[in-house]
């Protein structure tokens, strides 16, 4: 399979603590990978590497030419500003701007694309309600929706089934499924165990980065990352092994 | 205030309005006041949904710097002013987020500190403290209102130019940031707006009260849209009401009118709640 994003080396942190340290990572074309570890271990911090959002201290983060400014984002459930007043359909708009248009207004076509992505996610009928008057499940799928509307590569995705309830979850991860069909799919997440039958890939992620094809995984090194036993993916079908403390 | 001792001007009757609108101080003051309305519409609502009410205040009150040393110099209290608040603008706009409350806090107090000693230091004759702080819209000149109406475009133009990449950064400032949208410049240019929008309001309400011009209108225009568009133009319309029958307010009764302006708004405001509260029951 094809790269698509090439990790060499990366390094980063905050002030002078650092969050992140050697890590490569490559990301193939349809992949699904899980990006997992504890709380602080740097995976949002990894997310915003791969986005541009913020630059590595040192190594480099290559995206291959045609995938940039093709990368959908779908960004942890609290962190829009929703004392701002915006309906579904005009928070998905927002996925269509990018630098080369956001002087001018959205076209018809940005439009259109928006209606079928909204109807896609089931959430056509509540297009021009409030954003934050709508369910957690519902709010998930208009932010995934805004990271699809412009026809990403990859879709990244951070803790996406935190905050929504099991149903809401089960048709996340179908959808995620139908997805990767056509794009790579890159899910950073505590809790790996939703998406046991569908990964390809699985890197674990506290400062270093331990990457692993499907079914690799062990206890060992679960431990070393999270440093106590934890649940634990296995072949195919999820069932989780907890070590006694 | 002597010039509102107009002894025999205040007879009610049809010629009454005609009558106090051939003052050229009266047209002044409601153009003057309209122009700062449809500023605080397109501007206000930014600032509250950014929750960016903090850095306004500190803002208008760096002004008073601004405005004392222009008196002391002998120019445009006006200019000082424009000139302090472009300064703070550009510094707040460059600082980390993490320790811009703090700068903020501090501006406002030595802003405030540089107006008192170099209104003090100006010889002769001390102006009236209160006008600088409080404000009279029934004071602005013919100049003022062209430097009104050329505050409005500089600031309206640039709000529809870059509305949408306004919005991304107030809604999503991380992904606007994936979207590779020029944030770090967006938000210094909110912020110089603002700066501007301040400017432009002191001459109406004063350093103290332009807060509340910034913010009363957007709150009452908040009751009753969920939407941001229809909360610009209703904060437009609300705006200007509360500035109107405040001047007229402060005619009639001979009261400070940036105060009386203010308290007409919140007076408002507490309407439209109540109102809208005793409705969904």
């Amino acid at each position: 399979m094809e790269h698509l994003i090439e990790i060499t080396d990366v390094s980063f942190g905050y002030e002078d603590i650092s969050v992140i340290e050697n890590i490569s990572l490559d990301i193939f074309e349809r992949d699904f990978l899980l990006l997992i570890g504890p709380n602080g271990g740097g995976k949002t911090t990894l997310l915003k590497l791969i986005l541009g959002i913020i630059k590595p201290w040192s190594g480099s983060i290559r995206i291959l030419r045609d995938v940039a400014g093709r990368l959908g984002y779908v960004p942890q459930f609290a962190s829009f500003n929703r004392n701002f007043p915006i309906s579904a359909m005009e928070m998905v708009l927002t996925g269509c701007i990018s630098p080369q248009n956001y002087l001018k207004r959205y076209t018809k076509d940005d439009m259109e694309k928006a209606e079928v992505i909204l109807e896609k996610v089931n959430l056509h009928d509540k297009r021009h309600e409030n954003v934050k008057d709508l369910s957690g499940g519902q709010i998930q799928k208009v932010l995934i929706a805004r990271a699809l509307v412009s026809e990403p590569v990859v879709l990244l995705l951070d803790e996406p089934t935190a905050s929504i309830d099991i149903t809401s979850k089960t048709s996340l991860l179908d959808f995620l499924n139908e997805l990767n069909e056509k794009m790579t799919i890159v899910v950073v997440t505590h809790d790996p165990t939703p998406f046991a039958l569908t990964y390809r890939h699985i890197a674990c992620l506290n400062k270093n980065l331990y990457f692993h094809e499907r079914g690799e995984l062990d206890a060992h090194i679960l431990e070393n990352v999270y440093g106590c036993p934890v649940e634990l993916l296995g072949h195919g079908i999820p069932h989780t092994l907890l070590k006694k403390h | 205030m002597t010039y509102l001792n107009y002894s025999g001007s205040r007879f009610r009757g049809s010629r009454f309005m005609e009558n106090i609108l051939s003052y050229e101080f009266m047209q002044n003051a409601i153009l003057t006041g309209i122009m700062a309305s449809v500023i605080c519409g397109f501007i206000g609502p930014f600032i509250v949904t950014k929750r960016m009410v903090f850095i306004s205040g500190g803002l208008s009150h760096t002004a008073f710097g601004g405005l004392g040393i222009a008196y002391w110099l002998g120019v445009k209290p006006l200019y000082g002013a424009t000139a302090f608040v472009l300064l703070a603008a550009g510094i707040i706009g460059n600082l980390e987020e993490k320790i811009s409350d703090l700068f903020i806090g501090i501006l406002w107090a030595v802003g405030v500190a540089v107006g008192i000693i170099f209104i003090h230091m100006t010889p002769g004759y001390t102006p009236d403290l209160m006008t600088f702080l409080f404000g009279n819209i029934l004071m602005a000149s013919r100049t003022d209102v062209i430097i009104t109406l050329i505050l409005l475009f500089l600031v309206t133009l640039p709000i529809f130019i870059f509305y949408k990449g306004f919005v991304s950064v107030a809604l999503d400032e991380e992904y606007a940031r994936a979207r590779q949208l020029p944030v770090k410049a967006l938000n210094i240019g909110l912020i110089i707006l603002i700066a501007l929008s301040i400017v432009t309001l002191i001459q109406v309400v004063g350093i103290i009260l332009v807060i509340a011009l910034l913010t009363i209108p957007v709150a009452i225009a908040g009751e009753m849209s969920m939407n941001f568009k229809r909360i610009m133009l209703l904060s437009i319309v609300f705006g200007i009401v509360i500035c109107l029958s405040g001047l007229f307010l402060s005619y009639f009764l001979e009261l400070p009118s940036g105060a009386s302006i203010i308290l007409i708004g919140g007076m408002l405001l507490i309407l439209v709640k109540g109102a809208k509260k005793l409705s969904s029951h």
